[in-house]
């Protein structure tokens, strides 16, 4: 079908589901969403409000009311708590995201572009390692980290998430390479490419889409852990900002507005991520689910 | 991607029946780390929790007279059981909150014309949070003094309620140690072997407002998952539908619907396992509660790891928790996998 055709079936479409759900029905509809609005930015209202309140005024008594005045007191001292935690969880990630992209992109190139035997077999053993609790695997992953000195080192929780991330990484490419037509790779082979050339040549320059939504799949949720980076690093130095922040959440002197600070420290590179490729962000998280 | 599937590529011809050895050698190295990190670990914490004394410096795994000494008695524990109780509560209420409440609201949203987008990112931006800010945030919201109890001060339902039944309208949320619908007594005849539960099968209220924290971040993805599939739906059945004189409704429910269930299926699981790990995000808003009210096994395996030192302990519950994660995870895996087989 051309796209000049599928264009006029989808503007056709559109136009018979405006008429089929009645304008009444869709008002109705719309006063929904928007009476759900409030309740989904409740949250955000309430950490932005109180990390521009001054100490005094930060009284949870009046969490609902404006910051009067307007301070950043509270976010400087959230920042001073957090800011070298802020930098681990950066100097962490990064290295991280781009290491299981790549990963990833190889595995989806040789998972959707070849056959060969128990490739189905040893791709489902893989994506296992992304439903199982990691509680069940924490002795051994600390004693293992010991083992090659990479024991509360930010390399060593570069590793753990790398491994781990291979399984969605791979999901995720190999869901994405199937819309790549074979035609391509098989071309590069009768040109007389191997295997390694044709992914260098042929499919790393048409991934960036891929990479891009692999990419802030895993960045958000590298940056989002908890569990590894408690356990993997135990100097309060070290750790990531999601470890320092509830850290800081049980500490009885830390005055209520500094958390929400901190909290919203935590909270902005992945929400700038989402905002700036929110569209890329949906394909991971559907991509993440097996199909 | 419904073009590319309906394009005929022709099957690449394959020099031998065993496939593309080089391929297979060259996906090797990651699939035997990832068995070593997965398979391998798993053993080793199996290992550990059979051993009678395990400790990382004396990595000792002799075992006792009896090697199940150790699930032995976390059944019995207390504490454990009211995990096992609390995690099966938070997943059953949290599912089904978040996937109708997820579902309708992908409905909505699909129906909307040039508010879409706005809609769409505004419910999924809890998701891209991380589980320790939402419980830092969560938990003040949730405290008795103010968040949740000033609202209603202010809307004056707590004004109405004393008025009617004469007491004051103050939740205590995380803060409560009660427990509603005991069905102990009953569980304790229908289960052989029941009068071994020593807490309160009802549930704990001060899983609510976790609950709530929990379908607030993750009834995004929900939703997402929904419009995806709405999205797939092809517009040829939309509008044959409507020639036959399909009215809204009829439509949903005889051909949206069925389209639907996979995606719901995958949903469900997705949801169901990070129920059922969930850790950092109730660690944070409220960690074990009052009588553990929210303790979950997550917590206890961290706890007894960490804190208390008590190895094997740990490691069993994670290996129970893994077993429970497995009951629903493998068999999707393996149903997903043929289906692929087929094409």
């Amino acid at each position: 079908m051309s796209t000049d055709t599928l264009e006029k079936v989808n503007s056709r479409a559109h136009k018979s589901a405006h008429s089929r759900f009645g304008s009444r029905s869709r008002r109705v509809q719309f006063v929904f969403l928007c009476l759900l609005v409030p309740l989904f930015t409740m949250p955000f209202y309430v950490m932005i409000m109180a990390a521009f309140k001054t100490p005094q005024f930060a009284e949870v008594t009046t969490m609902w009311l404006p910051p009067s005045p307007f301070s950043f007191d509270g976010l400087q001292e959230a920042w001073s708590k957090l800011s070298p935690n802020f930098l681990n969880s950066f100097t962490m990630v990064v290295p991280a995201v781009i290491i299981s992209s790549a990963i990833g992109s190889f595995n989806g190139y040789l998972l959707s572009k070849f056959t060969f035997r128990f490739s189905n077999i040893m791709f489902t053993m893989m994506l296992v390692g992304m439903f199982i609790p990691y509680q069940s695997v924490l002795i051994p992953l600390v004693k293992f980290l010991q083992l090659v000195n990479l024991y509360g080192t930010t390399p060593g929780l570069v590793l753990v998430h790398v491994v781990y991330g291979i399984p969605i990484t791979t999901l995720i490419f190999r869901n994405f390479y199937v819309s790549i037509p074979k035609e391509i790779v098989e071309a590069a082979a009768i040109d007389g490419a191997g295997i390694l050339r044709t992914f260098f040549s042929v499919i790393v320059p048409v991934s960036i889409p891929g990479f891009v939504v692999a990419g802030i799949f895993q960045f958000t949720n590298i940056w989002n852990d908890f569990l590894f980076g408690v356990i993997t690093i135990s100097d309060p130095t070290k750790q990531p900002v999601t470890v320092a922040l509830n850290n800081l959440s049980g500490t009885q002197t830390v005055n209520w507005n500094v958390l929400m600070a901190g909290a919203l420290i935590a909270a902005i590179p992945t929400a700038m991520a989402y905002l700036g490729l929110g569209r890329y962000f949906i394909q991971g998280l559907t991509a993440g689910s097996v199909k | 991607m419904s073009q590319v599937k309906t394009s005929s590529n022709p099957p690449i011809k394959r020099k031998k029946r065993g496939g593309d050895k080089k391929a297979a050698l060259l996906l090797l190295p990651s699939f035997l780390i990832v068995s070593v990190f997965v398979y391998v670990f798993i053993t080793y914490t199996i290992g550990v929790s059979l051993a009678e004394n395990w400790m990382p410096a004396k990595p000792n795994m002799a075992r006792g007279e009896d090697p199940f000494a150790t699930y032995k008695n976390l059944f019995l524990n207390a504490r454990f059981q009211s995990d096992l109780r609390n995690s099966f509560i938070f997943t059953f209420l949290f599912l089904l909150v978040t996937v109708i409440a997820g579902f309708f609201i992908a409905l909505a949203v699909h129906n909307m014309g040039r508010s879409k987008g706005f809609f769409r990112g505004v419910f999924l931006l809890p998701y891209a949070l991380s589980f320790i800010v939402t419980g830092v945030v969560w938990r003040w919201l949730f405290n008795p003094d103010s968040g949740v109890n000033l609202f209603l001060q202010y809307s004056g339902v707590a004004a109405a309620y004393k008025s009617i039944k004469g007491e004051e309208l103050r939740p205590e949320w995380l803060t409560s140690a009660t427990t509603v619908g005991d069905v102990g007594a009953l569980l304790e005849k229908i289960i052989p072997g029941g009068e071994i539960i020593q807490v309160q099968m009802g549930i704990p209220l001060a899983l609510i407002p976790v609950i709530i924290a929990t379908a607030w971040q993750l009834l995004g993805f929900a939703m997402a998952m929904f419009l995806a599939g709405l999205v797939s739906i092809p517009d040829e059945l939309r509008e044959a539908s409507m020639m036959d004189g399909a009215k809204g409704s009829r439509y949903y429910r005889s051909i949206a619907l069925p389209m639907l269930a996979p995606i719901a299926i995958t949903t469900l699981v997705i949801l169901t396992h990070v129920a059922l790990k969930i850790f950092d995000l109730i660690y944070a808003m409220a960690g074990s509660g009052i009588g553990f009210a929210t303790d979950m096994p997550g917590i206890f395996v961290y706890e007894s790891m960490y804190k208390a030192l008590k190895y094997n302990t740990g490691a069993a519950a994670s290996i129970v928790m893994l077993a429970i994660v497995c009951v629903i995870v493998v068999p999707y895996l393996i149903h997903t996998n043929r289906e692929t087989k087929g094409h």
